[in-house]
């Protein structure tokens, strides 16, 4: 990480009138003239004026200042934070898709469809799955659009007092976030003390007003919910269906499938497990697949592959019409990210089968090595063999003060970017650690030996690791002023 | 005369005849770090006891408040929009809602200051 940090914004380095090119006169200075006065702009755009060199230092400057997957060790747990291959960007920046316009005629862009429609098909065979939807932009609204599909599930039925959804109380923020953006009352179900759901409590709150019940399995603590046959059956006899959040797909790779274990709808990141970039590197992807039998139901556009007098296939989009009207429409401008799904296919192309199927048991191993070199000095509240991430709960040794928030920042001062911390919010001090199976052994034995060396820190020298980070551009920004006073424009700066 | 009751999920009740105030207990305000927004009902709403009447988020988390007894509310603390860290300067002191009880037997089933640090202790 370097030390230094590059804190300036390009409209401090405007200049009037300064210019990177210079254009030449090209006689088109009268065609403002023939334009409406209406259509015409009063002032100037208030954008920077800027030198080359002085715009490429400056973004250069800018991305030095980040920590990202292709700087450092990222195992930020519940993110799957896996290296993105390069390939990736390479081929969904190939002219023939990156120049594309949404509404090219069918006719122009069968390549591309394609494409499309092969990802469709893949994600439906991994997921074990009827059929996928490409369009939602990220996990979240691949939720809301999976609940839109329950919902008019049960509306097509008749079914109308279905208001209900149930969610584990260690599920992800965004599960009762979508279950009420989708109009329907979130209700809570307790976690056994491994950290697996309580059938029995969730028996006691089926019954016809219940929805669906929402599952992330592994689950938040990166156990495998091992009654989920069980809980298929109990779910579907009161007539709700299973959603499965992909959030924590990685590990079953190619090993296991949702729609095998009995989920009728689910969705799954891009952006995690297939290896396209996440955040500020994204934008994501939250693909959902469905069971036979709720098709109909899914989003359109979709694209659909026909063969017509046995000649070559023929890939059109399809609006909904052939699916009637129960198709929720769209849910999106387009298709979708489409350049993320690119990336995603690539992913699965450049891996094939052989290598899909390894990425969940490399990351399974590299979690429980970690877990197991580090738990005689950090607190392991769920002692199981997890699946692609685990939980501490802080340091073990709770006499020294430390807490779970100093040794994240102390991480920093080390180079490497923190755990997720304080969540889930089943434990005070949780530090959630997933390292991913694109680290090789060597990454994951020096962030075990920094995060020894952290834990005897707190106990010989336990106020350097409160003080942290030392190290960075950056010490102790204050959150809590962030949250209630955001400063988010130059102007108010 | 007031006494305090506090509920298994970290709120405390001041009650004095039929009328309480609810807010999160000093436990509670210390597990959520510093609290940056509460999210609080409106005079004449209902609460339901073992519902959520609101929220309070911090920097860690952002945290149901479920009600230890039902009734309607009489006043939301509004100085708490302008200023959500009085919760970490003074929980006790700094309550989120002033509600007229329908129940006062809900309040039997709530524990009284003793059992409550007991069961902070056993929580941590």
């Amino acid at each position: 990480m370097n030390k230094k940090y590059y804190g300036k914004l390009i409209f401090e380095l405007s200049r009037p009138g300064r210019q990177g090119y210079y254009l030449s006169k090209n006689g088109c200075d009268d065609a403002l003239d023939s334009l409406p006065a209406n259509l015409l702009r009063e002032n100037a755009p208030e954008l920077p004026e800027v030198d080359e060199p002085s715009v490429v230092r400056h973004y250069n400057n800018m991305s030095d200042n980040n920590f990202g997957v292709d700087t450092g060790f990222y195992p930020l747990g519940s993110c799957t934070m896996k290296y993105n291959p390069k390939i990736n960007e390479e081929m969904a920046s190939l002219p023939a898709f990156s120049i594309l316009h949404p509404f090219q005629p069918s006719a122009t862009v069968q390549g591309a469809l394609e494409a499309y429609y092969e990802l469709q098909k893949m994600l439906s065979e991994i997921g074990g799955m009827a059929e996928f939807t490409l369009n939602p932009y990220a996990g979240a609204h691949g939720e809301l659009t999976g609940l839109m599909v329950i919902r008019a599930y049960h509306e097509s039925r008749g079914d109308l007092k279905r208001t209900k959804v149930i969610v584990p109380d260690s599920a992800h923020g965004t599960n009762p976030a979508s279950a009420a953006v989708a109009g329907l009352k979130v209700v809570e179900v307790k976690s056994l003390a491994d950290g697996t759901v309580d059938v029995e409590a969730l028996r006691a709150l089926l019954d016809d007003t219940v929805a669906a019940v929402m599952m992330t399995n592994p689950n938040t603590v990166g156990i495998f919910e091992h009654n989920i046959p069980e809980i298929a059956e109990i779910v579907h006899e009161c007539g709700a269906l299973l959603y499965y959040d992909g959030a924590n797909l990685n590990p079953l790779l190619g090993v296991a499938r949702p729609g095998d274990m009995g989920f009728d709808v689910m969705h799954i990141n891009l952006h995690k497990t297939f290896s396209t970039p996440h955040g500020g590197g994204g934008p994501g992807a939250g693909p959902v697949g469905v069971r036979a039998g709720l098709e109909k139901f899914l989003p359109n556009p979709r694209v659909v592959r026909r063969q017509p007098g046995g000649g070559d296939a023929l890939f059109e989009l399809d609006f909904g019409t052939e699916k009637g009207p129960n198709a929720l429409g769209r849910i999106s401008a387009w298709l979708g990210n489409f350049a993320v799904e690119l990336k995603a296919l690539a992913y699965i192309l450049s891996l094939g089968a052989d290598g899909l199927k390894m990425a969940g048991p490399l990351a399974t191993l590299n979690a429980n090595y970690v877990k197991e070199c580090l738990r005689d000095l950090y607190l392991l509240p769920i002692d199981r063999v997890c699946k692609h991430e685990f939980v501490f709960d802080g340091l073990a040794d709770k006499s020294t003060g430390v807490t779970t928030l100093n040794v994240a920042k102390r991480l920093l001062d080390y180079g490497f970017h923190a755990p997720t911390i304080y969540f889930p919010l089943l434990f005070h001090e949780s530090l959630m650690i997933e390292p991913t199976e694109t680290e090789s052994k060597e990454t994951l034995d020096e962030f075990i030996g920094v995060m020894r060396e952290i834990a005897r820190e707190a106990a010989e020298d336990p106020e350097t690791v409160k003080a942290a980070p030392l190290e960075t551009p950056i010490r102790k920004p204050d959150d809590t002023a962030a949250a209630l006073n955001p400063v988010v424009t130059y102007a108010e700066l | 005369m007031s006494k305090t009751y506090y509920s298994p999920t970290h709120e405390y009740i001041t009650v004095d005849g039929n009328v309480g105030y609810i807010g999160i207990s000093d436990y509670a305000q210390h597990a959520l770090g510093n609290v940056v927004y509460v999210d609080m009902p409106e005079e004449g709403d209902e609460i339901e006891a073992g519902e959520d009447f609101g929220a309070v988020e911090s920097v860690k988390a952002a945290s149901d408040l479920i009600a230890p007894v039902s009734g309607e509310v009489l006043e939301a603390n509004e100085k708490l929009a302008d200023n959500p860290r009085l919760i970490n300067e003074d929980a006790m002191a700094n309550w989120i809602i002033k509600v007229e009880l329908s129940d006062l037997s809900q309040l039997d089933s709530l524990m009284d200051e003793e059992a409550y640090k007991a069961h902070c202790e056993a929580e941590k």
